[in-house]
C-alpha cells in the first residue's frame, strides 16, 4: 500500500509543480517552448550524470537546467537574427535531443539510461530508492521533487504580481519598470528545473502532459489567474492518482496512464466546463432559443 | 615521396578498402537510399510546412502517430507495414482534427492545443505500447522500433513503400506548385479569386502526414520532425525564391541521410536517426553563418566594411542640407 502511495504521491508533486508553472506558459503561448525545453536538457541530464555519476543530485538538477535555459538563450538569439520563431524553436530542441539520444547509446553502459527511460521515465521504481534526511526516510524522486514544488511555489508566491502583468500586458509591465526579460527567463528557469526533476519519474515527452494539459483544463475552467493555478494542482493531482490506478488495474505504463488520464479530464472540461464547453454552450444556445420562442 | 606521405597515403587505402565492402553491402545500399528518400521528401514539405508556420505541427503528427501504429497492430494482430502506416495515417490526421476543434471551439491557441495533443495522444500511444508488451513475447519488439526508428534494419519492401511515397510527394508539389504557392504566401488573395484555400489547406495537411509517414520506419516517431524542419529552415537561408528553397532543402535533406547513414555504419551502436539530425543541424549552422547575403558571418563583415568606409554615419538623402543643421 505504502508503495502506491509513493508513486501517487511522486506524480502528484510533478503533476503539481508542472502544473503551475504550466498555466503560464499556456498564458505566455509558450507551451511548445515547454516541450522543447524538456527535450534540450537529454544532453545535459547526460552530461552532468557523467561527470557526478548519479542521477537526480543537486549536479544533474543544476547542470541539466542550465543547459534548459541555455536552450532558450540560443531559441532567442536565433529568433533575434531572423529564424522564425517556431522555426527557432524547432532547430534548437531537435537537434540537442538529438545530441542526447547520440550519448545517452554512446556512454550506454556508463550511464542508467535507456532510451525508453528517456522517453516514459521509470516511476515504477521510485519507491525503491529510499533516502534519510534529517530522520525522515523517503524515496528520494519525493525528496527532489517535493524541494522543486515548494521552490516553484515561493518563486510563484514571491513574483505573483510580476509573472501576473507580465503574462497578461507585458507592455504595461515594461512602462511600470519590471524587467520583462529577468521575469521571462526566470520562468525559463523554473520550467528548466521542473523538468529535469520530473524526468527521471515521467520522462521527456510524457513531462509535457504535466505542464500543459492540467493548466489548460483549468484554463476552461476558471476566469481568474487564482483558480487556474490551483485548479492545475487540483487536476493534476487527480490525472496522478486516477492514472496510477488505471496503470495499476491494466498493467501498463504509469506516466503513459497518468498522460491518458488527463486528456479525458480535458475532454469533459472541453465538452462539459460550465464557462467554455461546447456541449454546455449549445445546450444553453438551446434553451435560450426555447425560452425566446415561448 | 616522403615516408610520412607514404604512410598516409596507405592509410587512406586502407579506410577505402575496409569502406568498400560496407558500400557495396546490399542492405547497406537500401538503408542509404532509403535514408536519401526521406531527407528528399521532409526537405520538401519542411519548407511548405516552415512557410506555414506548421513546423511544430509536423511535430505533432509525428508524435500522435504512436497510438495509430500501436491501435493497428493491437486490432490487426500482424506486423505488416503498410496496416502500420494506415495506422498512423489516421492517428496523424485525427491529431490534426483535434487541434482545429481545440482552436477553434475554445480560448485555447495553437501552441498549447499542439502541446495537448503531442503529449496525450503520446501518453496513450505509450500506455497501448507496455499493454502490448504484457500479451506477449517480442511482440513489441517490432513496435519500440517507430520510436527512433530502425533504419539499420530497413528491408528493400520498406523501401520500396518510402520510394513511392516521395515520388507521390513530388508530383503533388509539382502538379499543385501554384496553388501550394500561394496558400503559403498569401490565401486570402486565393480566396479573393475564387480558389479553394481550404481544399488546398487539406492538401498541405496530407502531404504532411504521408511525409511523416515515409520517415517513421527510417528514424522513428521521436526525431521524425527534425527532419520536417532542419532542411527547410537551413534552404531558407541561401534563396528567396520558393522553388529554389525545394530544391536545396530536399538536397540538404539527402546530403543528412546520406552523411547520417555512413556515419552510423562506421559506429556500430550509433542509432541512425540522431546523427542524420545532427548532420541536418551541422548543414543549419553552416547556413546560418556562412550563407551570401543572409549568413550572419556575411552580414557582419557586410556592417564592418561599411563601418570602414562611412565611420558610423548614415546615409542621409541630402548631405548639403543636413551638414548645415
Amino acid at each position: 500500500m505504502a508503495y502506491a502511495l509513493w508513486i501517487v504521491l511522486t506524480g502528484a508533486l510533478v503533476a503539481s509543480s508542472c502544473g503551475m508553472i504550466g498555466c503560464y506558459l499556456i498564458l505566455r503561448k509558450m507551451a511548445m517552448l515547454g516541450d522543447a525545453i524538456s527535450h534540450a536538457i537529454l544532453p545535459g541530464i547526460v552530461l552532468a550524470f557523467l561527470f557526478s555519476h548519479q542521477l537526480e543530485t543537486a549536479y544533474v538538477l543544476t547542470g541539466a537546467s542550465l543547459v534548459g535555459l541555455l536552450s532558450t538563450v540560443l531559441i532567442q538569439a536565433l529568433h533575434r537574427r531572423g529564424v522564425q520563431s517556431d522555426a527557432a524553436i524547432g532547430v534548437t530542441f531537435t537537434s540537442l535531443f538529438a545530441l542526447g539520444v547520440v550519448l545517452v547509446s554512446h556512454y550506454a553502459d556508463q550511464v542508467h539510461l535507456d532510451l525508453q527511460h528517456v522517453l516514459y521515465g521509470e516511476i515504477a521504481y521510485v519507491p525503491w530508492d529510499m533516502v534519510t534526511l534529517a530522520g525522515v526516510t523517503m524515496p528520494k524522486a519525493i525528496w527532489t521533487m517535493g524541494t522543486v514544488f515548494l521552490i516553484t511555489l515561493i518563486v510563484i508566491g514571491l513574483f505573483y504580481k510580476e509573472l501576473k502583468l507580465t503574462s497578461f500586458d507585458p507592455q504595461l509591465a515594461v512602462t511600470l519598470g519590471i524587467p520583462v526579460s529577468l521575469i521571462h527567463y526566470l520562468l525559463m528557469a523554473l520550467v528548466s528545473l521542473n523538468t529535469v526533476a520530473a524526468f527521471e519519474s515521467v520522462g521527456s515527452i510524457l513531462v509535457v502532459a504535466m505542464l500543459v494539459v492540467p493548466g489548460a483544463t483549468a484554463y476552461l475552467l476558471t476566469n481568474r489567474l487564482g483558480g487556474m493555478l490551483a485548479l492545475s494542482v487540483a487536476i493534476g493531482t487527480a490525472a496522478a492518482a486516477l492514472g496510477y490506478a488505471l496503470a495499476a488495474i491494466w498493467d501498463v505504463s504509469i506516466a503513459g496512464a497518468m498522460a491518458t488520464v488527463s486528456g479525458v479530464l480535458f475532454l469533459l472540461a472541453f465538452l462539459f466546463s460550465p464557462r467554455h464547453g461546447c456541449i454546455t454552450l449549445r445546450w444553453a444556445r438551446q434553451m435560450f432559443q426555447r425560452s425566446s420562442h415561448s | 615521396m616522403t615516408r610520412k606521405a607514404a604512410a598516409d597515403a596507405e592509410r587512406t587505402v586502407n579506410n577505402l578498402e575496409s569502406i568498400l565492402p560496407l558500400v557495396l553491402d546490399k542492405n547497406f545500399q537500401w538503408v542509404m537510399m532509403a535514408c536519401v528518400l526521406l531527407g528528399i521528401s521532409s526537405g520538401m514539405i519542411g519548407c511548405f510546412a516552415l512557410l506555414k508556420k506548421y513546423s511544430l505541427l509536423g511535430d505533432t503528427i509525428a508524435h500522435a502517430a504512436l497510438p495509430g501504429i500501436a491501435l493497428a497492430f493491437m486490432l490487426t494482430g500482424t506486423k505488416s507495414l503498410d496496416i502500420f502506416l494506415i495506422g498512423a495515417a489516421i492517428a496523424g490526421l485525427l491529431s490534426a482534427t483535434c487541434i482545429r476543434l481545440i482552436t477553434y471551439h475554445t480560448r485555447i491557441k495553437q501552441d498549447t492545443a499542439l502541446a495537448i495533443v503531442l503529449s496525450v495522444f503520446f501518453g496513450f500511444g505509450t500506455v497501448l505500447l507496455t499493454k502490448i508488451a504484457q500479451s506477449g513475447s517480442g511482440n513489441q519488439a517490432g513496435l519500440d522500433a517507430f520510436l527512433f526508428g530502425k533504419a539499420a534494419s530497413l528491408v528493400s519492401s520498406d523501401v520500396w513503400v518510402m520510394a513511392i511515397g516521395t515520388v507521390i510527394l513530388i508530383l503533388l508539389a509539382g502538379i499543385f506548385f501554384k496553388e501550394l504557392k500561394l496558400l503559403a504566401f498569401d490565401p486570402d488573395f486565393g480566396r479573393g479569386i475564387g480558389w479553394p484555400m481550404h481544399i488546398l489547406e487539406g492538401l498541405l495537411m496530407l502531404m504532411l502526414v504521408l511525409s511523416v509517414i515515409i520517415g517513421l520506419q527510417a528514424v522513428g516517431v521521436v526525431l521524425m520532425s527534425a527532419l520536417l524542419i532542419i532542411p527547410a529552415a537551413a534552404a531558407r537561408y541561401w534563396t528567396e525564391k520558393l522553388h529554389v528553397m525545394l530544391v536545396i532543402a530536399a538536397v540538404f535533406g539527402a546530403f543528412s541521410g546520406f552523411v547520417g547513414t555512413i556515419a552510423s555504419t562506421l559506429a556500430p551502436r550509433m542509432p541512425t536517426g540522431p546523427l542524420i539530425v545532427l548532420t541536418a543541424a551541422g548543414l543549419f549552422a553552416v547556413s546560418a553563418f556562412f550563407a551570401p547575403r543572409r549568413g550572419w558571418v556575411t552580414q557582419w563583415i557586410r556592417k564592418f566594411r561599411w563601418r570602414r568606409a562611412f565611420g558610423n554615419k548614415r546615409p542621409v538623402l541630402n548631405e548639403k542640407a543636413a551638414s548645415q543643421d
